[in-house]
Parts: structure tokens; C-alpha cells; sequence
């Protein structure tokens, strides 16, 4: 149980600057997920956090004392890894007793034995408790060092992408597990994931990190319905959001810079925002989910083009529909839309759900 | 132009069967995905394919040719791996230039070549630049550029974008969805992600421990799978399975009895008769049902299931709710604002026109 406070946190190898002045308050009891590519700074975040590396400037605080001078064992934290750092020869049960055992600690054996049933039933590994790791599936190895994790109380759970080497199935089953066992558990998760999916369906909280510098903070729902910039609109959401090239023309967007194809109208909000932007050329943001694609002209916003090609995601199908050589986007349609190559169709922009970004520096138009 | 026929293909190695009487057609211009996990086999046929490795048994037949034991070099296709494979002191032209060299094209004609293959792949931009400056996308876009400027009969492709981040992974999944629209050279594609299945190819074909387990459409194989592992594999979340016992009322109609639930489930006649003509009456099967295809209520509904909430998961444009019914964690897929509280009552329906029910010993379709 704790909250983490970053304050203008920085970190630098050589020239390259990993972390570069965050700031993150992690609440208690909170999954906080850091999304971001690679080489994001991601996990110089939660090794600075753990203690592992120290900073160049900047505090860390736990429940609002200092811990920039602590070493990682005085820190209490609990690392869960990407590559299961597990005892191989020893049985699931010694793996799960370690962290117990350790001098620091010298908890007394009816403690351990208790915890220890406890832990292997939250993550049904009580079978395998006399097994040797090395006899694990991958699955279950993570488990048990997930287990080894939570089997004292420490202040801090800090995961570094420990779903990322197991297959597909079994990351969407651990998913649910995790994001589970936070609420069970109440304890504060610092999480970190290249992956989109995980940071939406587990955080509470997401930070998407990029080249060192935190881009937003937000709920899953702020960070997917109210992206800051055109880098986290793109970062989150699968099929990612079109973003298109488009010039501001009193109450419209046009879209298309030779041939003035599309022309969108705007709501009184947008047209307030595109009142107050500085320069005439913006892109505008418009998730796949929200072109409806008909067969009939609509009334408003609504553009012929041609179904270029379509990609199956098997309950739906994601539609790549061309204007011109130039203009091209993607649009989700149900598979009942019997979509084929070659078909003329409309696009009909969901204008009221999109988004409008300042074309030079990629942020969010905002009144 | 280029088909490829496969006929009573078998691959050993020592004593594994890696392919096991393998029968395939690839038509012409068509983008064919090998799916399946690590050791199905999808590896070993297409290099098979390629020349790279010569089967025991079976006939290979490049437009009606016979080529089962034809040097690679022979067969006019082009192999790109999953690793970047670039000659690193070269520049990106160097690279893309390479084999037209080393098959003695004039200059103009290797100009013309990578230049149209560059247009195409949008790297025109980068054709002075070293490997080593390039962005993880642009490399893998050079090693298809290189395939690309030989004009082969056929693309082979093994995994090229596996180890990409996820969201280079999406791009490049339409990138090269697209250079097939454009380009129309027979694509054979072997991956272990449903994903990029669905959403590549024309026609999937899903493998398991050397043996074929279905050829179609992404369409109907989401849709019809053949069997209880082509049904797991394919989409994501994936489907759900239950055991039931189906069993006559009085009256003679049949319902289903779900893991140790009481209440029946009632269903149309059509699956009634499925049952009853299969000899399934009392025996135990297989019920499944994908995530989009379950209905959600929060008060009592008409031939619904109770259930209580395990999580929710947001993922943006919709949400994921996972319920206990009986013993089994079940998937639905909702809208964004279904959000109930955890372990809050939740009544379950099911589209029983999109059901599938398996046999639970030979696990096939019963449909």
C-alpha cells in the first residue's frame, strides 16, 4: 500500500536522455500503466522507482518520504519481469517461500506456510506446489513468479511487461487474472507495456511515455476519447486512427488538398476551436469506429470512395477506403456489410466524435 | 502468374512427421496464410515451397510444373525472412539493387526496377541511407523492396514482421496488404498470429502438429470452424467453450444442460436436430460461443443464464465484461458504457443462430 510521487524525474545514458523530467503521482491502491514503443523510457521509469538506477535529478517519493537514498531493499518493492526470474530446481512452494525466508524478514514457518496456501490459491497453482519450475508451462511459471511477488505485502507491485513472452490466449487470460487480483489484493501496480490493449483493459490510470517525455496522463477513457497529441491518438486503439491533412475553410474542414474532395462541416464547438487555431492547416483525427460506411448518400459528411481492400478482424471487417491515390483511410464496418473490392460506397464522418490537431506541433486544438 | 499445388506432401524429420500428407492449391495472385502454433509444420512447408527443404513424399507443382526437387535457385520465387537480413555497409539502393546485379541487369534497368519498387513501398526517401539509420518498419520495408524488384512468380514470407512492436506490427500488416492489392504476385505467408491471418489473407490455412486442419476464407473459418482447435485459435478475445449435456423434456424437446446449472437452456429446432440426428441426446458436447454473439442483462431475462461479474475490460470502442457461469469465466463483448460493478448478478443470452457445438472425444464440428 502506497502512492508513488515522481517529481521532474530524469535519467540519462551518455548522450541519450532515457527519462526526461516526469512528473507521475501513482494514488494508492491505483494499476498504473506506462505505455509507450520502445526505447521509450519505459523501463528506466520502473528501474528508477525500484531503485535500481538512481537519478540524474529529480525525488521519489513513497507515501510522501524521500526514497532517492534508499536502496532497493529498504525501498519494499516487489518486481514482477517479462523473463521469469524463477529457482528452476527448486518446487514452486521453495520458489514462493523465498522472499519470506530472506534474513531481512525471518518470518516464522506457520506464517509462510499460511501465505504461501493463500498466494497459490489466488493464482491456482495449489497442484502444482510440489513440482519442480523447470516442469512449468510458461503460463504457469509466470503465475508462480507473480506468486513470489504478492506473497509478502510489499508497498510497491512494479511489472516490467511480464505478459509479453506468453501466447496470445494466455496473455488474454492473464489480463483478466491480473486486473483481477489488483482488486482483490488492493495494493498499488506500476505496470509497463508496449501494448495498448493491456494499459486500456488493466490501468486504472495510463501514462503514454515517448522518447523519454510524458506525453499524457489519463484514464483509459481520457486517453482514447480526448488524446493530447496525434502520437498517443495513433498509440492507442486498433485499427489506429486516420489522420488526415486538412485545411480550415470558415465552418468546414476540407480534406484533400488537390481536388477539395471532402469537405466536412463542423459543430458550433469545432468551429470555435478552428476559430482560435493558429495557423489554417490542422489534421483532423477520426477513429475507424466512427466512419459508417453505406450505400446510400447521407445527408451530411458524407464522401464517396471506393473499398480499396478490406482486412478480416473476424467479428468485424476494417475497410480501407480510397477517395484518391493520396486520400486513403480506414473505416470498420460490420461483416453483414458484405464489403467487396472495387464497390463504390460512403463514408459518413462521425464529425461530432472526432478530433482536430494543430498541424505543426501535433497537440490537440483546445479553446 | 503463378499457382502452386501441393499433393500428398509428408516431411520427416528423424522420427517427427513435421507435414503430414499436406494437400494444398494456391491460386494464382492469391495471398494464402499458413497459420498455426510453433511445430505445426507451417515453417517446414513453405520452405518446402521454396526449394529450401525436399520432401519425402509428394508432388510440388508451380503452374502445373513439376518442381518437388528443383533447386531453390530454379524456382523463380522470392524468400523473405523474419530477420532484417540487409547488408549493412550497403545503402538502402545498394541493398535493393543487389540481386538485380548479381543476375547482370543494365544499370538503366536496375534504376527503373528500384525506383518503382521504392514508389511502391513509399522509401523512395530513404535509398541513400545505411541500414543502420533506419527505423525498424522502413527495414523490413527494404528487405520486401528487395524481394519485391526481382518480379518473382511468388512472395514466401515467414514471419517478417514477428518481432515488431505492436503497433509497427499493425501498420505493416496493411502495408502489406496493400502491396499485394497493388502488386498481385501470389503471397504465401506463414505466421503463429490470427491476426495478421484474418486481416492478410485471402484464404487461411490453419495447421496443427503437421496436419491440416482447415482451408477457407477468414470469413467462414471465424465463422464455421471446423474443429475445437481451429475455434480456439482464430479470434481474439476467443470463444468461449462449455460442456453441456443435452437432454428430452416431456414434450420431446431437447435443451442443454450447461456444467451444473439447473436451469435449462432452451434452443431452436435447428440445433435440436443437429443433436438428435449426431446421437448426442444425454452425451456430453461441446457448447461454443464468440464474445460479440452473448447478450448482457442485469435483470432476469427470458431463457438468460445468471451469472456474476468477474472484470470488465475497456479496450476503447468497446468493452470486454468477463462473467463466472457455473465453472467457466465467459467473455462478452459490450458497449462502451456497459460497465457494471464487480460481482454484481449478470444474465447471460446467446445468439443462437451463431452458436457452434463440438463433439467433446473427436472435437469436430457438429454443425
Amino acid at each position: 500500500m502506497a502512492e508513488i510521487k515522481l517529481v521532474s524525474l530524469k535519467k540519462s545514458f551518455g548522450e541519450i536522455t532515457a527519462v526526461n523530467e516526469i512528473d507521475i503521482n501513482v494514488k494508492d491502491k491505483e494499476f498504473f500503466v506506462l505505455l509507450g514503443p520502445t526505447g521509450a523510457g519505459k523501463t528506466t521509469t520502473l528501474r528508477l522507482i525500484a531503485g535500481l538506477e538512481k537519478p540524474d535529478k529529480g525525488d521519489i517519493y513513497f507515501d510522501n518520504v524521500k526514497v532517492n537514498d534508499l536502496g532497493p531493499a529498504m525501498r519494499d518493492v516487489a518486481f514482477v519481469f517479462q523473463y521469469y526470474t524463477l529457482y528452476p530446481h527448486y518446487t514452486v512452494r521453495q520458489n514462493l517461500e523465498f522472499p519470506l525466508k530472506s534474513n531481512l524478514r525471518k518470518t516464522p514457518q506457520d506464517i509462510i506456510d499460511k501465505k504461501v496456501a493463500e498466494v497459490a490459491k489466488i493464482l491456482h497453482v495449489e497442484h502444482l506446489l510440489d513440482r519442480q519450475t523447470i516442469n512449468l508451462s510458461g503460463g504457469e511459471m509466470q503465475r508462480v513468479a507473480i506468486g513470489r511477488a504478492i506473497v509478502r505485502t510489499p508497498k510497491v507491485f512494479l511489472m516490467d511487461e511480464p505478459l509479453s513472452n506468453l501466447d496470445a490466449k494466455l496473455r488474454e487470460e492473464m489480463r483478466t487474472e491480473l486486473a483481477r487480483l489488483h482488486l482483490d489484493l488492493g495494493e498499488t501496480f506500476f505496470y509497463v507495456t508496449h501494448d495498448q490493449i493491456e494499459a486500456m483493459t488493466m490501468g486504472d490510470r495510463i501514462g503514454v511515455l515517448n522518447e523519454g517525455v510524458l506525453l499524457q496522463t489519463g484514464t483509459p477513457d481520457e486517453i482514447y476519447n480526448k488524446p493530447i497529441d496525434t502520437f498517443v491518438a495513433r498509440f492507442v486503439g486498433s485499427p489506429a486512427i486516420n489522420l488526415l491533412d486538412a485545411e480550415i475553410d470558415g465552418k468546414k474542414l476540407i480534406i484533400g488538398k488537390r481536388d477539395r474532395a471532402m469537405q466536412c462541416s463542423l459543430n458550433d464547438y469545432q468551429c470555435k476551436l478552428v476559430g482560435n487555431a493558429k495557423s489554417k492547416s490542422v489534421i483532423l483525427g477520426i477513429r475507424p469506429e466512427d466512419i459508417i460506411v453505406s450505400r446510400e448518400k447521407q445527408e451530411i459528411n458524407s464522401f464517396e470512395c471506393s473499398i480499396y481492400f478490406k482486412q478480416s478482424m473476424g467479428v468485424e471487417d476494417v475497410l480501407n477506403l480510397k477517395v484518391s491515390d493520396e486520400l486513403i483511410f480506414k473505416a470498420v464496418a460490420p461483416t453483414k456489410f458484405n464489403a467487396n473490392i472495387g464497390d463504390k460506397v460512403f463514408a459518413n464522418f462521425m464529425m461530432d466524435r472526432s478530433h482536430i490537431f494543430d498541424y505543426e506541433s501535433g497537440k490537440r486544438l483546445e479553446i | 502468374m503463378a499457382e502452386i499445388v501441393l499433393k500428398n506432401i509428408i516431411k520427416r524429420f528423424a522420427s517427427l512427421v513435421a507435414v503430414n500428407n499436406l494437400n494444398l492449391e494456391i491460386k494464382n495472385k492469391e495471398f494464402v496464410v499458413l497459420l498455426g502454433p510453433s511445430g505445426c509444420g507451417k515453417t517446414t512447408t513453405l520452405r518446402m515451397i521454396s526449394g529450401l527443404e525436399l520432401p519425402d513424399e509428394g508432388q510440388i507443382l508451380l503452374d502445373g510444373e513439376d518442381v518437388t526437387f528443383k533447386r531453390a535457385s530454379q524456382r523463380d520465387i522470392a524468400f523473405v525472412f523474419q530477420l532484417y537480413a540487409l547488408y549493412p555497409q550497403m545503402t538502402v539502393y545498394g541493398n535493393m539493387s543487389f540481386p538485380l546485379r548479381a543476375q547482370g541487369y543494365s544499370k538503366k534497368q536496375i534504376d527503373e526496377e528500384v525506383n518503382r519498387a521504392a514508389e511502391l513501398l513509399k522509401i523512395k526517401h530513404i535509398l541513400n541511407k545505411k541500414p543502420r539509420e533506419l527505423a525498424g518498419g522502413d527495414m523490413q520495408r527494404v528487405a520486401l523492396g528487395r524481394a519485391l524488384v526481382r518480379r518473382p512468380k511468388v512472395f514466401l514470407l515467414d514471419e517478417p514482421i514477428g518481432t515488431l512492436d505492436a503497433k509497427f506490427r499493425e501498420e505493416m500488416r496493411t502495408e502489406l496488404k496493400r502491396l499485394h492489392v497493388d502488386v498481385g504476385a501470389t503471397t504465401v505467408y506463414v505466421t503463429h498470429d490470427q491476426v495478421e491471418a484474418m486481416s492478410m489473407g485471402d484464404k487461411v490455412v490453419v495447421m496443427n502438429k503437421g496436419v491440416l486442419q482447415q482451408v477457407d476464407t477468414p470469413q467462414d473459418i471465424y465463422r464455421y470452424p471446423k474443429n475445437l482447435f481451429v475455434a480456439n485459435f482464430i479470434g481474439s478475445p476467443g470463444m468461449n467453450f462449455m460442456d453441456c449435456i443435452p437432454f428430452k423434456d416431456a414434450n420431446g424437446k431437447v435443451s442443454l444442460k450447461i456444467g451444473n446449472i439447473d436451469k435449462p437452456l432452451l434452443i431452436p429446432d435447428k440445433l435440436q436436430k443437429v443433436i438428435i440426428d449426431k446421437g448426442k441426446v444425454d452425451k456430453v458436447i461441446v457448447f461454443g460461443v464468440r464474445p460479440e454473439d452473448i447478450y448482457i442483462e442485469f435483470k432476469e431475462t427470458n431463457n438468460y443464464l445468471k451469472s456474476k461479474v468477474f472484470i470488465t475490460e475497456t479496450l476503447g470502442s468497446y468493452n470486454i465484461v468477463d462473467v463466472k457461469l457455473d465453472k467457466y469465466t465467459v467473455r462478452v463483448r459490450t458497449l462502451p458504457v456497459v460497465t457494471p460493478d464487480i460481482n454484481a448478478d449478470a444474465y447471460i443470452g446467446f445468439d443462437m443462430d451463431r452458436v457452434s457445438l463440438f463433439d467433446k472425444e473427436t472435437e469436430n464440428s457438429l454443425m
